[in-house]
């Protein structure tokens, strides 16, 4: 569990789906959120997310902690995306919290405007918490939450991650990672799927904004994602939680396996968890048990030319690097757990 | 209703000087428009402003075509810019020099004016006299207030005061009133 | 208060007495000296219980302004064409959404050719997106229509744009009579929003809409600019009432009485149009004019009436639609419809060409005489335009044209 030491616990407890969360067999206090019947249901039940939805997974979750941890004082600005679609799916809204949403570019900003609202109404109780996905976030959003980091604004900004503009039909996005199969990086040619660029990576450039909070979080692990928002909450000033949430109709992933997925991604050293502050590392989370790239890729037909008709070593050695910097990087294997 | 045009590079406060005549205008209870060119206001190169004074509201927008009086705050633009475009046959001059109008060689032009509309201050060294930098825009106005009668100098100083807080104004309205009591002599 | 103050210093002293709550500022020419000018408000602490925001792009500073418009602050921003377009997007955001944020136009082309100088081709540009549009002939009106738009926003919950002539007024000192803030508290009530984030109240702004109900949101957008025709009038005397002058309203007739020939136009060339027209009366020309305050909502029937005795209509206006002509002119146009009356366009000031008394005079007097084409560019140099068009016809490599012009002006050549 993530937040607790050893020393703290002589169980660890694993996730292994939302049902066995294992809520039940913890004390209250560290029950997620998401099990008590006094959560506030910011997002509540009748959206129209997709079987399996990364998302609606983690905007339920991180939209609920954030809402204990401001009891209920909270405006949520939303982005153009899967999100924002599938939650006011016309003329019903699955919203319960005050909610607002513009353009696709602009959510940083106009959360900035909703914050200096409340600043300037001596309302500064009621906090702002911005949305958007990895499109909405690293590319057309990209100059807005610059912006908002630079003039340290007091919003919270969440990207969902699902690494392509789902919304509109599965096209890359600076987030997509290498070798993906997209709409406009097809699975053709000689080099199939997205190509091996330089990488984008959201979480360090806002920790070069030396922002107050820096944190990558994953439906994974949703006490972590919660304890992580919750922390956000606690701090004022600009800060940002970047969330990776699988999209199986995007990922070719099966809809059972969301969780599973995106907790692979973890453990293959892909997606590290960690957290930082005013631009520097201050925690990570150690991987559990190490797995090689191939067992996340397997699990996803937006991978699957790696595979057939023929294995692209060269490819997978490629992402498999990158996953090994990253362990190296943000230090993810503890000497009894490296494998 | 009485126009000025003023000729000078970008640096010298030809901007301000229309501004601070509109001012002046204004204390004396008349109505003043006062506008820059807008060039690419870029040091050294050359600018115009403008500035009309009537009694009545003034509705008139475009840039002063036929001015009744120039003031050329740079003679080296007298050869490149045609600084004397539209002035009427009355109309007054008032150039920042030293040097006599044959030296500056634009005597048999002038000639065609009134003698005592024209007339030559040095009021780049005036200002260094008094306030120590080469700024001559409000130098000059003393030397305009002097030879049109457009404007009383107390007026002018007024408005310099205003816009120039404490010793800088001082400084500058004292420049002003020199360059006033040179231009009235002359 | 009387001062003799730049344009756009004297607006930011308005904006400022109408107590905005969120200000956000992107420099842009020539519109700089009004958001700096509310932003020394706000730091010297005569402008209290502000928050000034430096944002990133124009795009940022409407998005922003969006955000505490729909936590229910009084919102300002200011702007001029690139940066218009550049938030075009969020342009008509604001628009749809009923946010009543008022912004500012420095009025400036837009390129390319990069141009600094005044036109109206920005406003132009977002004519349609739904806001309402105020053109200001003096920069006395221009302090008084900011005064007035933040009060025609919020009664009708729709944004406002200001326009003034950029650099002509933004930069132009002028005596202007400066209200005092009891004056504007007088006039101008704390902001109501019809919606607002609110914790307390929850919902939810911005979600789609589809075809079933889209054309009646975007039908009561049209009806709110239709009340506009008969709120801004009434603004307008209220405004006199507190102020003691007359300014905004929809059109300023000027010497109608009897006119055969009139004038009409946007903004601030209406004052030199002024002259023209008492110099050519003076000489018996049968002409008068009359300036659009409000271009939109485009007050059809007090054009209609205004021009009712005119024989012919002249529009002068700053902005072009390549291809048709003019913008303005086809406005006026369809509130003729009913009046055969022709009306003839010419296309003036743009880039920010100065326009002068001279050349009005013989355009009009041209078009009195029946002897003006429709569509005629002001002080074309048509020796120019022929030299281009007979070098792209010689030559496909013939190289930009702005270049080209730019190489005449400059060699002579």
């Amino acid at each position: 569990m993530s937040g607790s030491s050893p020393s703290e616990q002589t169980v660890k407890f694993y996730q292994t789906g939302t049902h066995t969360v294992g809520n039940r067999l913890l004390d209250d206090a560290k029950r997620t959120v998401q099990a008590s019947m006094e959560r506030a249901n910011a997002i509540t039940s009748g959206h129209r997310a997709c079987q399996g939805c990364g998302e609606a997974l983690g905007a339920r979750y991180a939209l609920d902690a954030a809402m204990r941890a401001t009891e209920g004082q909270m405006v949520a600005v939303n982005a153009t995306g899967c999100l924002e679609v599938f939650t006011t799916p016309y003329p019903e809204t699955s919203w319960q919290i005050p909610w607002l949403h513009s353009l696709f570019g602009n959510a940083p900003a106009v959360a900035t405007g909703v914050a200096a609202a409340f600043r300037v109404k001596g309302r500064e109780d009621v906090r702002v918490v911005a949305q958007g996905g990895d499109g909405g976030t690293t590319d057309i959003g990209f100059g807005c939450l610059s912006g908002m980091f630079e003039r340290n604004d007091d919003v919270l900004y969440v990207c969902y991650d699902n690494e392509a503009y789902m919304n509109t039909g599965v096209q890359r996005s600076s987030a997509t990672p290498p070798a993906a199969r997209t709409a406009t990086t097809p699975a053709v040619g000689d080099a199939p799927g997205n190509v091996f660029g330089t990488g984008k990576n959201l979480p360090l450039i806002a920790m070069a904004h030396n922002i107050p909070y820096v944190a990558t979080a994953s439906v994974a692990d949703l006490h972590d994602l919660e304890a992580k928002v919750t922390k956000a909450m606690s701090m004022r000033g600009a800060r940002y939680v970047h969330v990776m949430v699988p999209c199986p109709l995007g990922w070719g992933s099966a809809s059972n396996d969301t969780i599973k997925v995106a907790r692979m991604a973890v453990e293959s050293g892909l997606f590290p968890l960690f957290e930082a502050e005013h631009g520097a590392v201050t925690a990570s989370n150690k991987i559990r048990r190490r797995v090689p790239v191939t067992e996340y890729l397997k699990l996803q037909k937006r991978f699957q030319h790696l595979f057939k008709p023929t294995e692209d070593t060269e490819r997978i050695a490629r992402l498999q690097a990158m996953a090994d910097a990253n362990i190296k990087r943000f230090d993810l294997l503890d000497g009894e757990d490296a494998s | 209703m009485f126009q000025i045009r003023i000729h000078g590079r970008g640096g010298q406060g030809v901007v301000t000087a229309a501004e601070l005549l509109s001012a002046a205008a204004f204390k004396e209870g008349r109505h003043a428009q006062a506008f820059p060119s807008f060039g690419s206001e870029r040091m050294g190169a050359p600018v115009i402003s403008f500035c009309r004074i009537d009694d009545h509201e003034i509705r008139l927008r475009e840039p002063i075509q036929a001015p009744d009086a120039l003031i050329i705050q740079d003679p080296t633009l007298l050869h490149s810019v045609d600084v004397f475009a539209g002035l009427k046959p009355d109309g007054y001059i008032l150039i920042n020099s030293q040097r006599s109008f044959e030296e500056l060689g634009i005597a048999d032009f002038v000639a065609k004016f009134p003698a005592h509309h024209v007339c030559d201050v040095g009021a780049t060294e005036l200002a260094m006299k008094h306030v120590g930098r080469p700024l001559p825009n409000a130098a000059l106005l003393g030397g305009f207030a002097a030879i049109s009668g457009q404007l009383h100098m107390d007026s002018v100083a007024d408005a310099i005061m205003e816009k120039f807080a404490g010793a800088v104004g001082a400084a500058n309205v004292a420049a002003a009133r020199e360059a006033f009591e040179v231009a009235s002599r002359a | 208060m009387l001062k003799q103050v730049e344009g756009s210093q004297a607006v930011a002293e308005a904006v400022g007495f109408c107590r905005p709550e969120v200000v956000c500022a992107y420099p842009i020419t020539p519109q700089t000296h009004i958001v700096e000018g509310v932003g020394a408000l706000v730091k010297a602490g005569t402008l209290e219980n502000c928050e000034y925001i430096n944002v990133e792009s124009e795009f940022a500073a409407l998005s922003v302004a969006i955000g505490a418009s729909a936590a229910g602050a009084r919102t300002y921003t200011a702007t001029a064409s690139q940066g218009l377009l550049f938030m075009a997007e969020a342009v008509y955001n604001a628009a749809g959404l009923g946010l009543p944020i008022v912004m500012t136009i420095g009025n400036r082309a837009i390129g390319a050719p990069i141009n600094i100088w005044n036109d109206h081709t920005d406003s132009m540009a977002m004519k349609d997106a739904g806001w309402i549009q105020l053109f200001a002939e003096t920069n006395q009106e221009a302090v008084d229509l900011h005064i007035q738009a933040f009060r025609l926003a919020e009664e009708l919950s729709c944004p406002v744009m200001v326009c003034i002539d950029g650099f002509i007024l933004t930069h132009a000192y002028e005596r202007i009579d400066v209200p005092t803030q009891a004056e504007v508290d007088a006039f101008l009530p704390p902001y109501e929003p019809r919606q607002q984030l609110d914790p307390a109240e929850p919902y939810s702004i911005g979600a789609m809409v589809g075809p079933e109900a889209f054309t009646e949101v975007r039908y009561l957008g049209h009806e709110k600019q239709l009340q506009a025709l008969e709120l801004i009038p009434e603004i307008a005397q209220v405004f006199k009432d507190v102020f003691g002058r007359e300014t905004g309203g929809l059109v300023h007739p000027y010497a109608l009485d009897g006119a055969e020939t009139v004038i009409v136009a946007l903004g601030s060339i209406n004052g030199t149009i002024k002259e023209v027209v008492d110099a050519m009366r003076e000489d018996g020309a049968s002409v008068g004019s009359l300036s659009i305050c409000s271009f939109r909502p485009f007050p059809l029937a007090a054009v209609a009436e205004a021009l009712s005795g005119a024989k012919r209509v002249v529009v002068v206006e700053k902005s072009l639609a390549p291809g048709l002509g003019g913008v303005v002119a086809s406005n006026v146009r369809m509130a003729l419809a009913r009046q055969a009356v022709p009306v003839q366009t010419v296309i003036a000031g743009l880039g920010g060409r100065p326009i002068t008394m001279a050349s009005l005079r013989s355009t009009f007097e041209a078009a009195a005489a029946d002897n003006l084409e429709d569509v005629h560019f002001l002080d074309l140099d048509t020796e120019a335009v022929s030299q281009e068009l007979a070098r792209a016809r010689e030559t496909r490599k013939s190289g930009p044209t702005a270049e080209n012009i730019l190489r005449r002006l400059g060699t002579g050549t």
